[in-house]
């Protein structure tokens, strides 16, 4: 059986001055239409080189992507991406940051439609005041609410998150990560997030993957997260769910860890 | 505030009376043809007071050889500009290393015509050409991701990301050819024979009128600072990250 998104065997090798580094050691991954999945590792493990792959940035050593039938070769919108960095263009107001994503993929839009659907989508993530500022003008986490109205307006089958939010102080984050369960229990768009925070998959994801600790980083049994929809950040971590999630990523990834350490 | 507006003011001032007395004391001393800084000002001042008079195409006041100076240095920066920025944007996206095809420009365009604007044009641009080329390939990865994940046509991605990101680099490389095109206009004008600052300078060297070569170095100095300010503010303005 074919799932919606399937990743197989993917290796990737950087060349780097003392010698090849082997990040990833063949990640298998598979997801289906709807789902929120997220990835967590140690920081440096190869989340990012993972997400470079699916969205198409860099090209893999050896082994297969395909989502919905169709085998990932090159970058392209229907795999948004929302970059750890923001990746905002610093020369454009927030509504422009938004509709060249709009424009991507709705080349033949009128005028007024045009300005329609890309205000729907600073609304959405509540930016509306801010929509002709430039990014220097933001704070951090407005920033990445342009990067996330900008990563859903290209309308992808798979949105990607690398570490969205890590760069926000702990209160931005957790707003962030509301605001994010918001949408996505009102859209249900495909989502891969990658993050280091633990708590921050479990309240978002259906599943999550643990990551090893690179070098030749493989994925480790999904842990499926057992807490009912919609979910609420209070009273979360006293659940048994919740726990029974958490005591499982953390032992996988300390048991990792020691084995390196 | 008021010390420190002093002594912005103050310093200048004490380095303008040493090089004056400095030069005072050389031109009684050692350089006996060397005007005193008040003889260069008795013979020079018809010049400066009254900076639009004309007895002959090479008997003017400053304000007009400055003048003539700048439309010609106008004239050949443009070119330079017109001509530096799309080679630099070409080398920026070439993986070629821009110094790599310096040496070949200029033996393409050495042998053309040596006109005073061409001159400029040519010693000119290269600030141009490889600042923008340089502008271009430090581009960050993440703007051009972005413009990859959203499949920017070509022209896009070049109006929306590339042009504007490499923007402050192309300026930086304008106010230095600014700076390089004034500087060139004396040996453009000299070559010619050309009435401006620099036939100026050449035509009283010439006739051994020293105190108007003086006036001349110093009207190229004081109008050099004055377009490189004007530039710099220009050149802040595009300082978008």
């Amino acid at each position: 059986m074919s799932h919606y998104l399937e990743v197989r065997g993917l290796e990737k090798t950087f060349r780097a001055a003392t010698g090849p580094v082997r990040v990833l050691g063949g990640v298998d991954l598979s997801l289906e239409d709807g789902e929120f999945v997220a990835i967590v590792g140690y920081s440096g493990s190869g989340k990012t080189t993972l997400v470079s792959l699916i969205a198409g940035l860099i090209a893999s050593d050896a082994g297969t992507i395909v989502l919905d039938g169709a085998v990932v070769t090159e970058p392209g919108p229907e795999r948004g991406i929302v970059f750890q960095q923001y990746s905002l263009l610093p020369w454009m107001s927030v509504y422009d940051n938004v509709a060249l994503a709009v424009d991507a993929v709705n080349p033949g839009l009128s005028g007024a439609e045009r300005r329609r659907v890309t205000e729907e989508f600073i609304a959405l993530v509540n930016l509306s005041e801010a929509t002709w500022k430039r990014p220097r003008e933001l704070s951090g986490g407005m920033l990445q609410r342009v990067a996330v109205a900008r990563g859903l307006a290209m309308r992808p089958k798979l949105l990607l998150m690398d570490e969205p939010f890590s760069a926000l102080d702990a209160l931005t984050r957790a707003t962030l990560q509301d605001e994010l369960l918001r949408i996505w229990g009102e859209r249900r768009s495909t989502v891969i997030m990658v993050t280091n925070d633990v708590d921050e998959a479990i309240l978002l994801a259906d599943r999550i993957y643990p990551m090893t600790p690179g070098p030749g980083a493989v994925l480790g049994p999904a842990i499926e997260v057992g807490l009912e929809r919609p979910r609420h950040r209070r009273h979360m971590s006293l659940t048994p769910a919740y726990q029974k999630a958490r005591q499982g990523i953390v032992e996988f990834l300390r048991a990792c860890r020691r084995g390196w350490a | 505030m008021s010390s420190r507006l002093g002594a912005r003011l103050l310093l200048p001032f004490l380095g303008l009376t040493a090089v004056l007395l400095l030069w005072a004391v050389v031109s009684q001393t050692v350089a006996a043809d060397l005007p005193s800084p008040w003889k260069t000002w008795l013979e020079s001042k018809r010049y400066i007071l009254e900076p639009f008079f004309k007895d002959g195409e090479m008997n003017q006041g400053i304000g007009r050889l400055a003048f003539y100076s700048l439309v010609r240095v106008a004239k050949g920066y443009l070119l330079a500009l017109a001509i530096g920025t799309p080679i630099g944007f070409f080398l920026g996206l070439s993986r070629i290393s821009p110094l790599a095809w310096l040496p070949l420009g200029l033996v393409v365009f050495q042998r053309s015509e040596p006109a005073a604007i061409f001159t400029i044009a040519l010693c000119a641009m290269w600030p141009t050409v490889i600042n923008t080329a340089v502008g271009v390939r430090g581009i960050s990865q993440d703007y051009l991701n972005v413009g990859r994940v959203l499949k920017l046509s070509k022209l896009k991605m070049m109006t929306k990301i590339i042009i504007p990101a490499s923007l402050p680099y192309v300026f930086t490389g304008y106010r230095l050819s600014l700076g390089i095109a004034w500087l060139v206009i004396v040996a453009a004008e000299m070559l010619t024979g050309t009435p401006g600052v620099g036939g100026f300078l050449w035509q009283e060297y010439n006739s051994l009128v020293y105190s108007h070569i003086i006036l001349s170095v110093i009207t190229i100095g004081a109008i050099g600072f004055i377009l490189d300010r004007l530039m710099g503010l220009v050149e802040s303005r595009f300082k978008t990250t």
